[in-house]
């Protein structure tokens, strides 16, 4: 059974999805030891070429657990990869809103929520300036970040304008 | 205080849930998931208030699991109860999935252009805005008091500038200002 690589996969990925705390980041690592030198499954380049894609791609960036499972074993390593780093953790979030809802109005409740508050806009304010930090483009990307919170404070324009936008700047511009 | 807007919508449909998630999912290039939500979810279509939205992006945070997902669920949840979660998290994960996978079959023609990684470079530049825009109004709303604006800053702080994982940083200053705000309350009657 240990040698089926769709087993191996749930093997990698479930106990990843309770360690991912803080945000997908924290696993990759050990994503890429499992990969390439505890199973073999591919090399360094393969895994980093995959981790650049699944930064590129829409959606959750811990999509690159789908991109190994592809690699492994096709659409069903694809699907057993991401159902082995989502479920488990989502059960968990899952019973916590069931809680939620069950004491809702509750006097620690609204401790909690107005307590949450600042922390997760201290988390946030945060978040945005790593990301401002470590972006490509220098001074032209910051003009196009902040024109667009800018705008998206401000008006009530489509983000995909913006996006759009702030591709055709760099285009110009290069 | 105003009344629990929290009830689940009866009117909405799961299949209104799931293509509202996946919008959301493919549309978001660069990061910046949880900004694209609150602008859907809070901003557009006012399914939620925006205090219900922060308390499940923080509690999301604080879990183990996928930042997105489990926000997601949370918000499915509130929105249609299970069924509701499994659509958001579906939506939000299956198409996203089918995609990427689909780039790394067309990897190779993608990435001998160099024009691809500057539209990327201007694409996630703005999705930035995103992000930061989000944390001006989180900002705006949560600071109520001293403490709040304290327990912000010294949060930004520990993460930007010292770098501290989320996750100590959280379990420090959550209990602080969840205890604060229940003094509080308290006080208020």
């Amino acid at each position: 059974m240990k040698d089926n690589p769709l087993i191996q996969l749930l093997l990698v990925f479930v106990p990843l999805s309770f360690l991912s705390v803080g945000g997908g980041q924290s696993v990759i690592a050990d994503m890429h030891r499992q990969s390439v030198t505890v199973y073999g499954w591919m090399n360094d380049a393969q895994f980093l070429n995959l981790f650049a894609l699944s930064r590129m791609a829409p959606g959750p960036g811990s999509l690159l657990a789908a991109l190994i499972g592809w690699q492994v074993q096709g659409w069903a390593g694809a699907a057993t990869a991401a159902a082995g780093i989502f479920v488990p953790s989502s059960l968990l979030v899952y019973g916590l809103a069931k809680l939620w809802a069950r004491y809702r109005g509750a006097r620690w409740q609204m401790a909690v929520e107005i307590g949450l508050a600042p922390v997760a806009a201290g988390m946030i304010l945060a978040t945005s300036c790593v990301l401002l930090r470590s972006t490509e483009g220098g001074w032209l990307a910051w003009a196009v970040a902040l024109l667009s919170t800018a705008l998206l404070l401000f008006t009530r324009l489509s983000p995909f304008v913006l996006l759009g936008g702030g591709a055709l700047a760099f285009l110009l511009w290069f | 205080m105003e009344p629990d807007a929290a009830k689940p919508e009866p009117h909405l449909g799961l299949w209104q849930i799931f293509s509202t998630f996946t919008k959301i999912s493919l549309t978001s290039f660069g990061g910046g998931l949880s900004g694209w939500m609150m602008r859907e979810f809070v901003q557009n279509k006012r399914w939620l208030t925006e205090k219900e939205f922060l308390t499940g992006l923080a509690l999301a945070q604080a879990f183990p699991g996928v930042n997105v997902v489990n926000l997601s669920i949370w918000v499915g949840y509130r929105l249609r109860g299970g069924a509701g979660a499994l659509a958001g998290a579906f939506g939000m994960v299956v198409p996203a999935m089918v995609v990427a996978v689909c780039l790394v079959a067309v990897f190779d023609q993608l990435a001998r252009f160099p024009l691809t990684h500057v539209i990327l470079a201007g694409v996630a530049a703005a999705a930035i805005g995103l992000s930061l825009q989000m944390g001006i109004r989180a900002a705006r709303r949560a600071v109520g008091s001293l403490v709040s604006a304290a327990v912000m800053t010294a949060t930004f702080l520990a993460i930007f500038v010292f770098g501290f994982p989320l996750l100590p940083v959280v379990a420090v200053m959550a209990p602080i200002s969840v205890a604060a705000a229940a003094y509080r309350l308290k006080n208020a009657g």
